[in-house]
């Protein structure tokens, strides 16, 4: 007889910190104190709050129990379990109040959340086909088998859904033109190369709720035509492969997938297909020729995978995401899905919270919710009393967030306004020592990197952009360079071939469009206004705090910092190599970084 | 069904073009605009990659690719605004800021795709730095081609030519980004993989990235030697092409003119490769004639294409025993020069330098064969040579663009030159042997000789309309005498690929089959000149087949020197003779 389940957060982040050994440990105390039948241990999806793993849950009360180590685990055990008596040490202490919080009911970063795409994510055994279904999976299969497939594609235009992948374009219309599309075989495939860095909702969701992918598929299957599926995941997602493979032998077994499904003559079948850490193969032409075993570089647009995709026959391609939200749809109505979200998007977005933030992790709320909502209620604020100062969204195709904006409703459209996208919902919070210059840096040389290299524009363009940002921010930025950087950017944007190349200047434009006053600065006065640029500082000691000590002296690896004993040292600027290392040993704040 | 017609209107101008057809197209064919372009090769390379011919569509958000974008009803189209011709300026000033400063030196500086486009652009500054740090090596392993990658502006017309039609997928797109080169598998040079030295990359190249090995200087040595004799060969496709070096009117028969230049060039004796076309006529006709009396392996294919001889090889071994054991005419020129003709002449056969001058690249891996020296082995034993000794039947082959580039070095006018006739005996040839030159030539001439030989009555019309033309395959049924002959003729290896997976699986209805590597024939050959005229193969054959209507010979087996030299050197075709100098053998160079 089961009396208690221990859920135990198994998403990548509580694995990294040793969910593993604390999973073997609870285990272990269980069989000591004689109670392994009375308590399951089950290993679930990601719960959302990264920075507070490992999670342990306890149920039926629902205790959250956030950060245990090997240490304590046996507290849970020991002290809950056994005597009943609440672990306090392992509760979450909530910043502002400093409340504890007993449940994830009693913790804003969980009460803020609508859970739909992650409704089952850290609820259940993503290996049990029998708790999804117990959680109402696979009734919208059946649901849409009685349904004609004209009707399931009504359903979904009805709805409003978009596609998750960054574009946002709408779903049921992808679906009505690969239906009505000549051509056979017709198939259809997820896209599962997640590759925003950042973004992980798609990891979660094929690592925590893998049916859910598998039952929305077949329901396309069904809608346009298709037999054949494939399911593309990226070969760093080595957990979401195997649950996803272990998911499609369950649903084979049990009926979901093969031959006459549910009795109803429909055959569907999945196949994985395993990317090779190219970020352009999510660019769903790219994507669509490494599954044909080819190199992935994308091709132009028309003909759309809907006429032409894999082996030029018409395909219906979608993110895990977007299928995520399909058999709730199909189950509840498009009203349902609607009730929730903005007009132009409605339903939830799951974004992934990270950066100076107080709670990362993934956090799902309705379309149309504010940055302000999303940093300081669910976020918690940023850490260490700074100032925000810009959220940065869409990965490297996107852009930045200010201040002025933090209450302007987030969906698909007003990010367009603003110069930046959803893309697949990367969020994150720089604070006041960011410097806009360095970040845009960052994401332009990451696109430099992932170029497919196929077309002249992305190809040489990005990287004569990421060679220009990285004059400036050594210093040797010229009059003029904010022009060419616009002037190339544009004509990148205008010219390349696919979504990477067209997006790719985007972190830069929109960080010229807000913050124009910092290139200025980085440009004409050789100087990084946060602090970031290690090229534009310079260290110096100030005489009135200076006591003397020697350890800026000692501590410097190039002896550029002289100074007799009790005396006040000087920088030698003509060695100093702004390595830092001075300002963080001085205990008297005598050394100047500016 | 007839096509429908759309309305487009391009420049603010209304035009109807069928449905189907490409912005690039409708612009250049209908509105009489050209949309500049770079990667782009009609049929073949057809990738939108270089982003150069963009044009504006109403209501599109982004510049539109004209070479792979369709018109659709309606359509406004716009070439010539301020933001196509900055985007396409600009693009262009990104190629050029990576790629090397030296026009002056290189080998395609007067057609340069690249450098037309900069100066039709108004290019006229480059703001951008050099982004690549490190010059990348040169591809020096192949005889025939030499690759540098610092000049690829990753067009992607060689690795579509190569894979598209040619089939042989030698090269292809590594690394990724910036990182991106043309290359082969594991980077092992071309001269490792399977790349069958066709040249093909070569002539689509619009950059001075892909070059031949010249052996230009190699000749100009032996030609300032007054210890050697020179001799060259020229084979029946160059006379067709090399007019068009010096300007003259493409498909211009320039034999006589060539032989002059080459004269004024310093070589001993200017022979003929069509004389050795004639002796594989001979010995090809008897093997075929042989092969079908004594129930031997059909069908027989053809053997005189290098670049076709490693694809076979390479991907069918199993086929090897269809392949004709002839040598190519190259060859068989090169074996008799050191053997027939030195004996006669009574000159030692080391002395003599052999020069081919071919419409081919492939040819200069084919000289390098180590089985290739059939004159050293007839002589071994005479002169009592050591095995160290050894030397090649064929010296030194040029294409028709680095004979040209001799001429030109050497300052003859080549245009205005007398027209004067080859040097005799091996200068002696039919027009059977010149149109070996264009695709299905070998066969018609084959079939001439074959005829009569076999009927011992002769022909009524020597032309055989069904194999001549630029299709890539073709077939006919022959009648000689009542018996049907059925053959086949293909040109481009993709096309040779179709074929011969019917031999393998012994489904070939065929007893002869030609095949020529190159689309076209030889004298669509990767040694041959750069032309931007799209029909420039049809023009250098209809001189090909001018050429043979006016020679007063038309049949191998008429040609008085080849009678000549059977009666006094090789006794009958097929000899023991025959077969120890013209005939060769193949190698397995599939992977194991």
């Amino acid at each position: 007889m089961i009396r208690n389940q221990l859920l135990v957060c198994a998403g990548g982040a509580c694995i990294t910190s040793g969910e593993k050994s604390v999973k073997d440990v609870l285990v272990d105390e269980l069989k000591k104190n004689g109670i392994e039948d009375e308590v399951q241990v089950i290993e679930t999806g990601c719960m959302g709050a990264c920075d507070l793993g490992p999670i342990v849950v306890v149920y039926p009360e629902g205790t959250f129990y956030q950060k245990v180590t090997v240490k304590n685990a046996g507290l849970i055990v020991s002290e809950h379990l056994v005597k009943g008596r609440t672990v306090s040490e392992l509760l979450y202490t909530e910043p502002t109040s400093e409340k504890q919080a007993r449940t994830s009911g009693d913790i804003p970063f969980y009460t803020r959340q609508v859970k739909r795409v992650l409704r089952n994510c850290g609820v259940i055994d993503p290996l049990s086909i029998e708790e999804y279904i117990a959680r109402d999976g696979y009734f919208a299969l059946g649901k849409a088998l009685e349904m004609t497939p004209d009707d399931i594609i009504r359903v979904l235009v009805d709805s409003g859904l978009r596609g998750r992948g960054g574009a946002g374009f709408p779903t049921g219309l992808k679906w009505k033109a690969t239906r009505e599309a000549k051509g056979s075989p017709k198939y259809v495939v997820c896209n599962g190369d997640e590759g925003d860095p950042g973004a992980f909702m798609d990891r979660s969701v094929l690592e925590g709720d893998p049916h859910s992918i598998i039952e929305a598929m077949a329901i396309a299957g069904y809608a346009i035509g298709a037999e054949k599926g494939y399911m593309y995941v990226r070969a760093e997602y080595p957990l979401a492969i195997e649950r996803f493979e272990y998911a499609i032998g369950k649903a084979r077994e049990y009926g979901f997938l093969g031959r006459d499904i549910l009795g109803t003559g429909f055959n569907f079948d999945i196949e994985i297909r395993i990317g090779a850490g190219a970020f352009v193969c999510g660019e769903e032409t790219a994507l669509l020729r490494s599954i044909e075993g080819k190199r992935g570089t994308p091709s132009i647009k028309p003909p759309f995978p809907a006429q032409a995709g894999l082996w030029a026959k018409p395909t219906l391609i979608n993110n895990v995401e977007t299928y995520a939200n399909i058999p709730q749809i199909i189950t509840n109505g498009a009203e349902w899905f609607r009730s929730v979200g903005s007009v132009k998007s409605p339903g939830t977005k799951v974004f992934a919270l990270a950066g100076n933030v107080q709670n990362t992790g993934l956090v799902e709320v309705p379309m149309g919710t504010t940055l302000r909502e999303l940093v300081f209620e669910i976020g918690g604020g940023i850490p260490g009393g700074k100032k925000f100062k810009a959220a940065q969204t869409g990965g490297p195709s996107g852009g930045v967030i200010t201040a002025d904006y933090l209450d302007m409703p987030i969906d698909f459209d007003t990010l367009k306004e603003i110069g930046t996208i959803m893309g697949s919902g990367g969020l994150i919070v720089l604070d006041e020592s960011s410097c806009m210059v360095d970040i845009a840096k960052f994401y332009l040389g990451f696109t430099v990197d992932e170029s497919c290299g196929k077309c002249t524009p992305c190809r040489e363009g990005t990287r004569q952009m990421y060679q220009m940002m990285e004059r400036i921010c050594e210093g040797k930025g010229r009059d003029g360079d904010i022009e060419k950087l616009n002037k190339l950017a544009n004509v990148i944007k205008d010219t390349s071939l696919c979504g990477l190349g067209q997006s790719a200047p985007n972190p830069v434009l929109s960080t010229i469009r807000f913050y124009e006053d910092e290139y200025r600065a980085h440009i004409y006065e050789k100087k990084c206004p946060s602090h970031v640029c290690k090229h534009l500082l310079t260290y110096s000691i100030m005489p009135d705090k200076c006591v003397g000590c020697t350890a800026c002296a000692r501590q410097c690896p190039v002896d550029a910092i002289t100074g007799e004993v009790k005396k006040t040292h000087v920088v030698d600027q003509s060695k100093c190599i702004k390595c830092g290392s001075c300002y963080e040993i001085c205990r008297f704040g005598a050394i100047r970084k500016e | 069904m007839e096509t429908r017609m759309l309305n487009v209107k391009i420049n603010g101008r209304d035009y109807q073009v069928p449905d189907g057809t490409t912005i690039l197209k409708a612009a250049r064919d209908y509105a009489k605009i050209d949309v500049p372009t770079l990667c782009y090769l009609e049929g073949i390379s057809e990738e939108g990659a270089c982003a150069i011919c963009v044009v504006e569509v109403k209501g599109a958000r982004n510049l539109q690719r004209a070479c792979v974008v369709k018109v659709s009803e309606g359509m406004e189209v716009w070439t010539n605004t301020s933001r196509v011709r900055e985007a396409r300026k600009l693009n262009v000033e990104l190629l050029l800021a990576n790629h090397p400063k030296d026009c002056f030196t290189c080998e395609k500086n007067q057609i340069c795709d690249l450098r037309e486009l900069a100066a039709e652009l108004g290019v006229r500054e480059v703001e951008f730095p050099r982004t690549r740090t490190e010059l990348l090596p040169f591809d020096n392993t192949s005889l025939s081609l030499v690759r540098d990658p610092n000049k690829c502006v990753l067009c992607r017309r060689c690795v579509n030519v190569c894979a598209k039609v040619q089939s042989v997928y030698a090269i292809d797109i590594v690394g990724r980004g910036s990182n991106s080169t043309v290359s082969t598998f594991l980077d092992e040079g071309l001269g490792n993989v399977e790349c069958v030295n066709c040249g093909q990359c070569l002539l689509v190249c619009p950059t001075g990235a892909i070059t031949e090995r010249s052996e230009i200087p190699e000749v100009w040595k032996a030609l300032g030697d007054p210890d050697k004799v020179v001799v060259v060969e020229t084979a029946p496709a160059v006379r067709v092409a090399i007019g068009e070096e010096f300007g003259m009117p493409d498909g211009t028969q320039a034999t006589g003119k060539m032989a002059a230049a080459l004269r004024r060039l310093g070589f001993n004796k200017v022979f003929d490769t069509d004389f050795s076309a004639d002796l594989t006529i001979m010995e090809e006709g008897f093997e075929l004639i042989g092969r079908i009396k004594n129930g031997g392996t059909l069908p027989l294919i053809t053997s005189c294409s290098p670049g076709w001889i490693k694809f076979v090889e390479t991907f069918f071994p199993k086929v090897l025993d269809h392949i004709s054991t002839c040598k190519s005419p190259q060859q068989m020129f090169g074996t008799v020069t050191k053997t027939y003709w030195a004996e006669k002449m009574g000159i030692d056969p080391r002395k003599i330098v052999v020069v081919s001058i071919m419409p081919c690249t492939a040819k200069k891996f084919e000289k390098e064969r180590p089985e290739m020296k059939s004159a050293f082995h007839y002589w071994q034993e005479k002169l009592g040579l050591k095995d160290e000794e050894a030397f090649k039947d064929v010296d030194c082959v040029l294409t028709t663009r680095e004979a040209a580039q001799m001429i030109r070095e050497a300052g003859i006018d080549f245009a205005n030159l007398p027209d004067e006739d080859f040097d005799k005996p091996l200068g002696e040839s039919t027009g059977a042997a010149v149109i070996f030159g264009a695709t299905g030539g070998v066969m018609e001439a084959a079939l001439r000789t074959a005829y009569e030989v076999l009927t011992k009555k002769t022909l009524a019309k020597l032309d055989f309309e069904d194999v001549r033309g630029l299709d890539g395959i073709k077939s006919a049924d022959v009648d000689i005498d009542g018996t049907i002959l059925k053959v086949a003729v293909a040109s481009g290896l993709g096309n040779a690929r179709a074929l011969m997976e019917q031999v393998q699986k012994g489904e070939s209805p065929y007893h002869f089959i030609e095949i020529m590597c190159c689309p076209g024939g030889c004298l669509g050959g990767g040694g041959q000149p750069i032309s931007d005229n799209p029909d420039i193969k049809k023009k250098r054959a209809e001189a090909i087949y001018r050429e043979d209507a006016g020679k007063p010979i038309r049949k191998s087996h008429e040609n008085p020197e080849i009678t000549e030299i059977y009666e006094d050197f090789l006794g009958e075709p097929n000899s023991e003779k025959a077969h120890h100098l013209l005939h060769t053998e193949y190698c397995d160079r599939s992977c194991k």
